[in-house]
């Protein structure tokens, strides 16, 4: 795939994602207040929060899917509603049905439906770019199966590749990690890197505070409304962390998550 | 019989001839555009639509009327039940997104407040123009009985916009049907697309009106998507052999309904649909009950043989009674322990066990936990992946080995 031919020449100096005041509700319950954000070019950002904070409503509220209240959302200083294009979305792998009639390489290819167009073919170009694609999450071999067939890792990478193969500029995750085996999450967390890598910014809910300090160098922490944003260094704190979870966080936990670092301060 | 021969070869006059034309297009356009309906999950809201379409039809034939024609122009009825059809469906769409009230509140609602306004107007009309005996009733269950011409091809010019515009939309329709979030995300308009396919839906209702009624239209919409779906796992591909079933439906339906005029059309066309259906359900190669019901006792044999062979290896007892009766009923084992052939069995499945244990160590990225005991190594791994495999086990790198025999 040409990684290189989208990748702007001179990389925009702000915000890959940016959103003002973004509110939405479901009937009369808010489910996300007011949240600001900045998610840098060219890194990986993690949003966080408790249960029911509106992470992944944050997500669905950008691209579209939960209508919001109010707010602003644009991406490299343009209005999101015409460059949907720059942004690839991998849903939570339960959101659908995986005994629907399809296997790999179909799912995989519908990353590149735009691409082709309503009546365009599927030529032998976007066959191997779809088969890319797969390769680079480690799932070639399975290209012919049946979706129902695979474990719950695999249906991730699988929506993983079906993402890459849009060849976005933003990738927006909902809870990558949620249920996946250790080979699929370092397999992801892989690919995410060499999106990075290669300039691309990644943004993804993420629930297991333990792996935020080595997989993320941002961090969006909200309950409802914002709570702290900014570099992992400065904003993953014990405070921030207490703010956020309130009760919910075990301090022992906390503890644990700070550990290695203040070894390494003393 | 004689009649039904010649209905089959379409030799049985030409109103029979394109009746059947016509019920096979049907066929071919609903199997198709229900496919979807099944796969976004939309069956009773077609339900809801297609008896929604009856007081469209009787106050089309009261204006028509009214306006001194013959209020029976099949396109003008078609026109009226098309329109309290998007009259249904709106509010069925309307009234979960702006009330409290949920979908199947709705779905339930529509569907019986417009089928009761018209029944009512039905019998008013039966009332009104005691000369013209409207036959509106033949709407509800279809009727082949005194179609005319121009009849059959509003039907047959129907069905081939619905298979056009099916084939044409056909890759938004599987995006949203599969995952509606992520073609959100790709900026198809989901609204529009689930509109165009209840419009595609909606069109082989009103043009099936007339055939099958609009009582029965959804079996035609849903049976032979489900049955498609014992054929195949992608979704093109069951959208075509939908396709070919409700064209058969509609052809053998047709055919015998010419055979014998006094029954109504369109339950015989879905009770053909429905013995498709159940030959599906049982003798499908992969997913039909038979196979399943082999599949399943086959894995059972082949887990029970393997980890009893294995288990009397270790020397240890087996407590499954099952186990016991598989292995000497396969003649693998007998009173004093392992015979000759339950001997060579063992030989393999160590092979295949040690494969496993060897896979597990040189493959780290391939996650065959799924796999592992459930089938020979030989499904799971290529054969250079093998021949890699045996080299490693050879070597003394491999430490891990099994029980040797």
């Amino acid at each position: 795939m040409s990684n290189t031919t989208n990748t702007p020449e001179i990389i925009p100096s702000g915000p890959a994602l940016k959103i003002d005041g973004l509110t939405v509700s479901y009937g009369d319950k808010t489910a996300i207040f007011a949240v600001d954000a900045n998610f840098p070019i060219a890194s990986m950002s993690a949003i966080i929060g408790p249960n029911g904070a509106g992470k992944s409503t944050l997500l669905k509220a950008v691209i579209g899917v939960q209508p919001k209240l109010s707010g602003q959302i644009h991406i490299f200083d343009n209005p999101i509603e015409n460059n949907l294009k720059k942004i690839a979305y991998v849903p939570q792998r339960v959101s659908v049905d995986w005994d629907f009639p399809t296997n790999v390489i179909d799912v995989v290819q519908m990353g590149l439906y735009r691409q082709v167009g309503l009546l365009g073919r599927m030529k032998s170009k976007q066959v191997s770019i779809a088969m890319e694609c797969l390769d680079r999450v480690g799932m070639a071999d399975l290209w012919q199966k049946q979706i129902g067939q695979l474990s719950g890792g695999q249906q991730q990478r699988v929506f993983l590749a079906r993402a890459l193969a849009q060849d976005a500029e933003i990738y927006l995750l909902d809870e990558p990690f949620s249920g996946v085996d250790a080979v699929t999450e370092r397999a992801i967390i892989d690919v995410l890197k060499s999106l990075k890598s290669k300039n691309k910014s990644v943004i993804a809910v993420h629930h297991d505070l333990a792996t935020v300090r080595d997989y993320f160098d941002y961090v969006l922490m909200i309950n409802i409304k914002n709570i702290a944003e900014g570099l992992i260094n400065d904003t993953f704190t014990n405070e921030n962390l207490q703010s956020t979870y309130g009760g919910k966080l075990e301090l022992t936990h906390a503890e644990q998550l700070f550990a290695p670092k203040d070894r390494a301060t003393k | 019989m004689n009649t039904f021969v010649q209905a089959m070869l379409f030799q049985a006059g030409y109103n029979v001839a394109l009746v059947t034309v016509g019920a096979i297009l049907l066929g071919i356009a609903s199997g198709s555009a229900g496919t979807f309906l099944f796969l976004r999950k939309r069956a009773l809201v077609s339900d809801a639509i297609a008896h929604a379409t009856l007081p469209g039809v009787g106050v089309a034939f009261i204006i028509m009327v009214w306006l001194g024609g013959d209020g029976r122009s099949l396109l003008g009825l078609l026109f009226g039940s098309a329109i309290t059809a998007l009259i249904g469906l709106f509010i069925i769409e309307w009234i979960p997104r702006r009330t409290r009230l949920p979908e199947d509140a709705a779905i339930g609602s529509v569907l019986g407040v417009f089928f009761g306004a018209g029944i009512v107007l039905l019998t008013v009309i039966q009332t009104m123009s005691s000369g013209r005996q409207a036959g509106l009733e033949s709407f509800l269950l279809g009727s082949t009985a005194g179609m005319l011409f121009q009849d059959a091809v509003v039907i047959t010019i129907g069905g081939f916009l619905s298979i056009l515009g099916i084939w044409i939309a056909r890759r938004p329709l599987t995006i949203v049907a599969f995952d509606k979030d992520y073609a959100i995300s790709m900026g198809y308009d989901i609204r529009k697309i689930d509109l165009l396919m209840m419009g595609l839906v909606l069109g082989v209702t009103v043009i099936g009106m007339k055939l099958v009624g609009l009582i029965l239209i959804v079996a035609m919409l849903i049976i032979p998507a489900v049955t498609a779906r014992f054929w195949s796992n992608r979704t093109d591909k069951v959208v075509v052999i939908a396709g070919i079933l409700g064209g058969l439906s509609g052809y053998i339906g047709a055919v015998l309904s010419a055979s014998a005029p006094s029954l109504p059309t369109g339950p015989i066309i879905v009770l053909i649909a429905i013995v498709l259906f159940v030959l599906s359900l049982f003798l499908a190669p992969n997913s039909g009950v038979f196979s399943t019901f082999i599949k399943h006792r086959k894995t059972k044999s082949y887990i029970h043989r393997r980890q009893g062979l294995l288990t009397i290896v270790k020397g240890k007892n087996i407590a499954s009674s099952f186990t016991r009766k598989l292995l000497a009923n396969e003649g693998l084992s007998g009173s004093d322990g392992l015979t000759d052939k339950g001997r060579k069995l063992v030989t393999k499945i160590l092979i295949d066990e040690n494969r496993w244990i060897a896979a597990k160590e040189i493959y780290p990225d391939k996650d065959m936990n799924i796999d592992y005991g459930f089938t020979p190594i030989e499904e799971t791994l290529t054969k250079e992946e093998l021949v890699k495999l045996d080299q490693y086990i050879k070597s003394h790198k491999f430490k891990s080995k099994t029980y040797d025999y």
